[in-house]
Order: C-alpha cells, then structure tokens, then sequence
C-alpha cells in the first residue's frame, strides 16, 4: 500500500515535471509550427465529426428528458435556456473533452508509445533534438487551442438539436422564443465557463497522453498498456478538474 | 566536443554502476576507449549491453561513476548541455530509430541539419551531398525517397549506419548491427562497419551476438584500392589487430576483457558461450 502511494506520488512528480518542461518550451527556440498546425489538423479537424454528432445527439436527449420534467411543472417554455445552460456550462465541455480523450489521448499516447520502444525518442535525443519541444509542445499548444473550437461547435449543433425536438417535434415554444431565451440565459460567467474548462482539458488531453506515451516500456505490448492507460488517466482527470472548476466558478 | 586525437582517450569510464529501480543494470564498469579503437561487446540478454552504449552519450542518468567522453564529463552535464558533446557520436540503435515519418533523405539528413542550428557549417546543398555519399557508402543511394516502412529490415539497419556516419563522427555506436539478419546481409554489414572504421580512423563500441563480428572487426581491414577485406596476418599486422578488444558482460558486470587471443583460451563458462558456435546464441 505504501509502495503503491510513493510509486503514485512520484508518477505525479514526472508528470509534473513534463509538464513544467513543455511550457517552459513554449517560450524557448525552436518552435516546431509545422508540427502545431499538423496536430491541429489531426486533433482539431479529425475529431470534428464525432464531436459534432455527439453535441447533436446530447441536445435532443437533453430536450426530450427535460421537456417530460418541465411539462409536470407547466414551465415548458424554460426548454430552451435549460438546454442551453447545461450544454453551455457543463456538459458542451466534458462531452467534448471525453470524447477527444477518447481518441487523441490515446492516439498521442500509442504515436509516442511506438517511438519510445522503436527508440526514435532516443534518437531525437542523440541528434540534438528535445523530444518535449519536438513532440510534446506542440501537441499541448494544438489540444488547448482546438478543444474550445470544437466544444463550441458541440454546443451550437446541440442547441440546434434540441431546438428539433422542442419545436418542430414538440411544439414547445415557439421558434424566435427558442433562439432569444436561449441567448438571454448565457452569462458571461457561463461563457467563461464554457471556454477556459475545454482550455484546462486540452492541456490535460495532450500531457497526459505524452506522459503515458513517453514512459512507455516493454515493446508493442507496452504501447497498448500506455494507451489504456492514458484514455483513463485523462477521462479521470477530466472529471476531477471539472469538479473543482465548478466549485471555483459557482463561487464567482 | 571537438576532439583533438593527440589529447587522450575518447572515451573513459570509472566505476560506472546504474540502477532500474532495485535492480543492476551496470556495475562497476571501468573502460578506456582511444582513438581508432574498437571494443566488441557480448553478452547474453539483459546483461546491460544497451544500457552501457546509451550511457555513453547521456540518455541514461548513471547512479555512480564517471564517463568522460571527448575529455568531458558527460555525467555532470546537464540534458541541454550534452547536445553539443553527442554530435560527435554516431548511434545506431538496436531497435532502429529511424524517424517513420520522415523519408529515408530525411532521416540521414536529420543529424546534419540539425547540427546547423548551432554552427552554420553546412548549407543545404552540401548536406544533400553528404546524405548522398553516406548512402552511397551503404549501397543504397536509390532508397533516398523511400520511407523506413518501404525497405527491408536489413535495409533499415544500413539506413541507420549512413544515419550514425553522416556527420564523420570521431565515435560510433553500433547495438546489434546483425542481429535477426540472415549471415549474408550480416556480413555485408560487418564489412561496412569495418569500412568505416578504416577509412576514417574513427573510434567504435559494437555490440553484437555473433562472433563472427568480432572476427571481421579484430582480423581483416579494409583497403581502399582493392574495396574489399583483407585479412591481418603476420607481425607487421598485430598492432592493428590490437586495435580490437573485446568485453563479455554478464548481469551488469564486465566479466571478461581482452583480445581475441584471450577470449578464445579463456576458460569461464559464461564466457565460452560467445565464442565461435556464434547462431546459438542469436537472441
Ligand atoms: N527503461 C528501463 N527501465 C527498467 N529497466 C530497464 C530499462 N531498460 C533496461 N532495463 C533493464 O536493464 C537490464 C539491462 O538491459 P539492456 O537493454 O542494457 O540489456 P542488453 O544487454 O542490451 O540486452 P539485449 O541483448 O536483449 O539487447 C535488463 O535487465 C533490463 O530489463
Ligand atoms: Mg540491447
């Protein structure tokens, strides 16, 4: 038990300590930008589909469970701003960040993986090459950067989702109604909100999957293990640090 | 980092011993490298032999000891700081290294444009040129645009050597260079290595599996005109026979070092194993 803490406590450690090296390079040359807009690509670009069908989906089952609920009360017409806040505030940012965990955390862990066992890291290192400004750098900046962009995306194609089942479907409210209470119910609070925790999980999404994949050992079998392990560690995270960013924020 | 021949050993460890958690993975390794010399290393899996050749250059932390490598400490450096000293070691590494995703141009090309970031040495063309005549050197100037996932395993390996010699080093590093390899392309391989070292005098660590490398290494030398090996015999060729040493390793520790000599009148039984029967032990 005791082991198991200090082997925790010192993983924390190294991660801490990757972590503080890659934006330590943010400010130092070489900037590799060739390799950020790559990652943007593949992370930003690649996961669009999925997120957005996502957000869809998450919007209408949101409206259709809410409607039953606001429906008991009589205060249907409140649809369009519940929606919207949950979405906003909440579930845009978690749902976005879970699913790009789901499918860049383990990507990045299984790329770096098979470049840690191939030993091509230690050849980047032996040619003059630092695999954190190289590699991990990059994927930081192009994860933070792009998980905004997309959970914004997943909010307003889950807006429109739920704008499907509230009116044409339901008839709930009608149509501008929807659209101006939507907007009306944002603060900027809620705003902040929505934007800096898909910030704080790219950052998690990007170092968690370089840590696994940089500390990967034990050949092709090692790679799978680090990329399981990476898609948890971050899904775990991701939960964590949207707990105490609420906590942070509902005291505001 | 650069380094003068007349100054002393290339490469100097003193008491080296390393640790992976509880368990060692070097022990006490003293060793000497000088100028032109060749160290051919055995040892069964797991004895440290990687470990050893990556501590040479710094990509392992050791727990204790010294490596001088080039006159300097490269144990007291700080990661950013042993750039500059690994320019002057070429590495082939035993699982490859070769960057998937650059072509094989690239890959060669990586350590010469790399270097440039520092000094301005080489212009482009003049490192394309250089890629081109390292290819050359391995015999395969037609895979330049190829990517390492297009040629075959002992292609890769010969793309690593161009890779490790490109930049002329004073040093180069070979792990298992022929190791998984049928014993023609070995040998093809072992005559490359032996080319490099006699063309260009430079110093070299082999670690291998098969004895025979050793033998190549240890009894034949290259010669430019005929572009062939030829073998050493006779007195006048002892002292580059000489030249070539070898260390068997066993859990960490060097159990044995010497010329071939040595080695083949040795006794041990853990150290018998390396001698001559060289495809039983193969992995
Ligand atoms: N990154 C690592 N973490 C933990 N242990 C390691 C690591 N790398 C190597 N080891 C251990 O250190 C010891 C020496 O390993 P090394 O790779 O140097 O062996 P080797 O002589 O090169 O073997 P092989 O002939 O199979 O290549 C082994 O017991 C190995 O399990
Ligand atoms: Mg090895």
């Amino acid at each position: 038990m005791l082991d198991f803490l200090k082997t925790l406590v010192a993983s924390f450690q190294d991660f801490l300590f990757l972590a503080g090296r890659s934006f330590k390079n943010l400010v130092r040359r070489p900037h590799y930008y060739d390799d950020v807009f790559l990652q943007m690509d593949i992370i930003g670009v690649g996961s669009l589909p999925i997120v957005a069908l996502t957000g869809g989906f998450s919007g209408m089952i949101i409206a259709l469970q809410m409607a039953r609920a606001l429906n008991t009360y009589g205060a249907s017409s409140q649809v369009s701003s519940i929606v919207t806040l949950t979405l906003v505030r909440e579930l845009g940012p978690v749902l976005t960040a879970l699913l790009v965990a789901g499918r860049n955390a383990s990507g990045i862990a299984s790329e770096l993986g098979s470049m840690k066992v191939t030993e091509q890291i230690d050849a980047m290192r032996a040619l003059g090459t630092d695999p954190v400004q190289k590699l991990v750098t990059p994927r930081l900046t192009a994860t933070a950067l792009m998980l905004p962009c997309l959970t914004v995306v997943a909010d307003a194609i889950g807006l429109f989702g739920a704008y499907l089942i509230a009116v044409p479907l339901l008839h709930l409210i009608d149509s501008g109604a929807y659209w101006s209470m939507s907007w009306r119910s944002l603060v900027m609070n809620d705003l902040a909100q929505g934007l800096i925790k898909p910030f704080i999980f790219g950052m998690i999404i990007a170092l968690v999957g370089c840590y696994y994949g940089l500390r990967t050992t034990g050949g092709t079998q090692g790679v799978g293990h680090a990329t399981t392990q990476a898609v948890v560690a971050a899904s775990i995270w991701i939960f964590f640090v949207a707990l105490l960013m609420d906590k942070i924020f509902v005291g505001l | 980092m650069p380094n003068d021949p007349a100054s002393g050993p290339i490469l100097e460890f003193e008491k080296v011993s390393l640790r992976y958690g509880d368990s060692w993975a070097l022990r006490d390794i003293s060793l000497t490298l000088n100028p032109g010399e060749t160290r051919i290393i055995f040892g069964a899996a797991g004895s440290g032999k990687t470990t050893l050749l990556k501590a040479v250059i710094g990509l392992v932390e050791v727990n204790e000891g010294r490596i001088r490598l080039f006159g300097q400490e490269v144990t007291s450096l700080q990661e950013s700081q042993r750039f500059g000293l690994r320019s002057g070691a070429g590495v082939l590494f035993q699982e490859g290294g070769l960057f998937d995703s650059l072509s094989v141009g690239e890959n060669v090309q990586y350590p010469l444009l790399n270097r440039q970031r520092g000094d301005t040495e080489t212009s482009p063309e003049d490192a394309e040129k250089r890629v081109r005549e390292a290819l050359r050197f391995v015999e395969l100037e037609q895979t330049f645009d190829k990517f390492p996932a297009e040629i075959s395993g002992g292609m890769r390996r010969r793309v690593g050597i161009a890779r490790a010699i490109v930049t002329e080093p004073p040093l180069v590093l070979y792990d298992s260079p022929t190791a998984g390899l049928d014993p023609i392309t070995a040998n093809l391989i072992m005559a490359l290595v032996a080319k490099e070292r006699d063309v260009r005098n430079s110093a070299s660590l082999i670690v291998t599996h098969r004895y025979q490398d050793g033998e190549i290494m240890s009894d034949f030398r290259y010669d430019p005109e005929r572009e062939e090996l030829l073998h050493l015999n006779g007195a006048a060729d002892a002292r580059k026979r000489d030249r070539t040493k070898f260390i068997v390793m066993k859990e960490g520790q060097i159990v044995f070092f010497g010329t071939r000599q040595d080695l083949e009148k040795s006794t041990d039984e853990y150290v018998k194993r390396f001698v001559r029967h060289e495809e039983n032990h193969a992995q």
